[in-house]
């Protein structure tokens, strides 16, 4: 009983000491917001790599989610409910949970994963000491950038995510189910609320902040060779995909209750 | 100029520097020989800021290391080049791009006079025709000769050295050594060479500071080294006594 209160309180101190170090990240982070302009070409080029790089998987993923979705409510909703509500429960779940929530899980294998694997291995290569020597932070060379790309590119990521399911479940819908295009389009009309559209968005927004993040803060976190750099992948991966479905139930209930 | 007064630093128990005092003249070419984990390298990462030291003093050019703000620590980078163990150049990017980095971060210049730039620094380390090669398709020697093109970039006052010649064949780590102390002749760069190598630090130094268990355990030119007690620390750390 003992061993297991002290190693809860050791695994306490940890995660408030790493929870302290991100938070310090973060700040500094925000703090090179001001040389935004000297790290324009990084911003880019990671808005290109992360966002536009992430598309294909991420489409053809949707296009399945699209049309597991439809099947599945198309199954679960008995014969005296009219048909046209399939297209409602499709729009409504991808907008506001699945395009998000699931993409975000796949992105932090993706692009968590890579960036915690890339500034790991350029920790222990010295190449993060060597931009430091060349007079260039590496807070703002290499975090900045990721994290604006992650907040900026997630949201389109999913604008993305939910034209292309919609797309696939209008297809199982009209060709599997019976359903018309007509129906299928008036359930989408008659479940629009443009609140639906902005919680989806925050939500994703947030979750590229911290996929980006974490990736960031555990690959300049770094050490112990080769080794290292697979545990800070694997960690990333773990830790965002947790704080993902934290953030998940808090920004729903908090989102909808507030909307 | 570079002083260390009295520098102490360690890291959780292993206590690596205990009161280093060293003073590296302007022009000269220095080596800092000691065994591996005797606090050479940490000793050069206190020089431009990546370390800070836990008691004692890093002075460069009359200003204190360690108490400078953000924007001068960055000016002091500008003035001083490092060449890593590693080379630590940038895999991501190109020969050419690695050496027109901190051209592009630093200066204003225009794409043409960094092409310029870059290729003035590849000749000066003996490379031709390799701007568009990534670093992974470089040799050791090669690696560390486009290393030392990139400390060189921005012409500094100061090139560090972190053992230029580890992991090297005894043939390449001949003509990167002979590189170092031509470059340093032709431009009078103050030079620090961290190495354990003794056949390359008498060769090339103006003069050698002995490390041993975190402190200068000797130091003076090589001839004045080798005499001093008749050589005997220099073959004790050759014996691997040290």
């Amino acid at each position: 009983m003992k061993k297991f209160i002290l190693f809860l309180g050791r695994a306490g101190t940890n995660f408030f000491v790493h929870f302290y170090r991100v938070c310090s990240y973060l700040g500094a982070a925000l703090g090179q917001l001001r040389y935004i302009h000297f790290y324009r070409r990084q911003i880019v080029e990671q808005m290109y790599r992360l966002g536009i790089g992430s598309l294909p998987l991420i489409m053809a993923l949707s296009m399945f989610t699209g049309l597991a979705t439809t099947i599945q409510t198309a199954y679960q909703i008995s014969s005296y409910i009219p048909k046209y509500i399939v297209g409602s429960i499709v729009f409504q779940s991808e907008m506001l949970e699945l395009a998000p929530t699931l993409m975000a899980l796949v992105l932090a294998g993706r692009v968590g994963a890579g960036i915690a694997s890339e500034i790991g291995t350029m920790k222990v290569s010295e190449q993060v000491d060597a931009l430091i020597s060349m007079g260039v932070d590496p807070v703002g060379y290499l975090m900045m950038p990721r994290i604006i790309a992650g907040v900026t590119m997630f949201p389109l990521i999913t604008i993305f995510a939910v034209v292309v399911a919609v797309g696939g479940g209008h297809y199982a819908a009209t060709t599997m189910m019976g359903v018309s295009t007509t129906d299928f389009v008036r359930g989408m009309r008659e479940a629009y609320r443009f609140k639906d559209v902005w919680v989806g968005l925050i939500k994703s927004t947030f979750y590229g902040g911290i996929i980006t993040l974490l990736g960031c803060y555990l690959g300049m976190e770094t050490d112990q060779g080769a080794k290292g750099v697979g545990m800070s992948a694997t960690a990333t991966v773990v830790w965002s995909s947790s704080f993902i479905l934290i953030m998940d139930y808090i920004l729903t209930r908090t989102l909808l209750k507030f909307s | 100029m570079i002083q260390f007064k009295d520098v102490y630093k360690s890291f959780d128990d292993k206590h690596v520097l205990r009161g280093i005092n060293l003073t590296v003249n302007d022009g000269e070419l220095i080596s800092i020989l000691g065994p591996s984990g005797c606090g050479k390298s940490v000793t050069l990462k206190h020089i431009v800021g990546i370390l800070q030291p836990d008691r004692g003093e890093v002075w460069v050019d009359g200003q204190f290391v360690p108490k400078m703000s953000r924007d001068e620590l960055q000016k002091l980078r500008k003035r001083v080049g490092v060449l890593f163990q590693s080379a630590a150049l940038f895999d991501s990017m190109s020969v050419k791009e690695n050496v027109a980095f901190m051209l592009r971060m630093h200066t204003k210049m225009t794409e043409k006079e960094i092409d310029y730039r870059v290729t003035e620094c590849l000749e000066q380390v003996e490379l031709h025709d390799v701007e568009e090669l990534n670093p992974d398709e470089l040799s050791g020697g090669m690696r560390k000769r486009v290393g030392l093109a990139r400390a060189m970039a921005m012409k500094p006052n100061y090139i560090l050295y972190d053992e230029p010649t580890t992991g090297l064949d005894p043939k390449t780590a001949i003509i990167i050594g002979d590189l170092v102390a031509r470059l340093q002749k032709q431009t009078k760069i103050t030079s620090i060479v961290v190495t354990h190598d003794v056949k390359l630090a008498s060769d090339i130094s103006d003069r050698i500071a002995l490390f041993h268990e975190g402190k200068v355990a000797a130091l003076g030119s090589p001839d004045e080294l080798s005499h001093q007690g008749d050589g005997q620390l220099i073959r004790k750390f050759m014996e691997g006594q040290l």
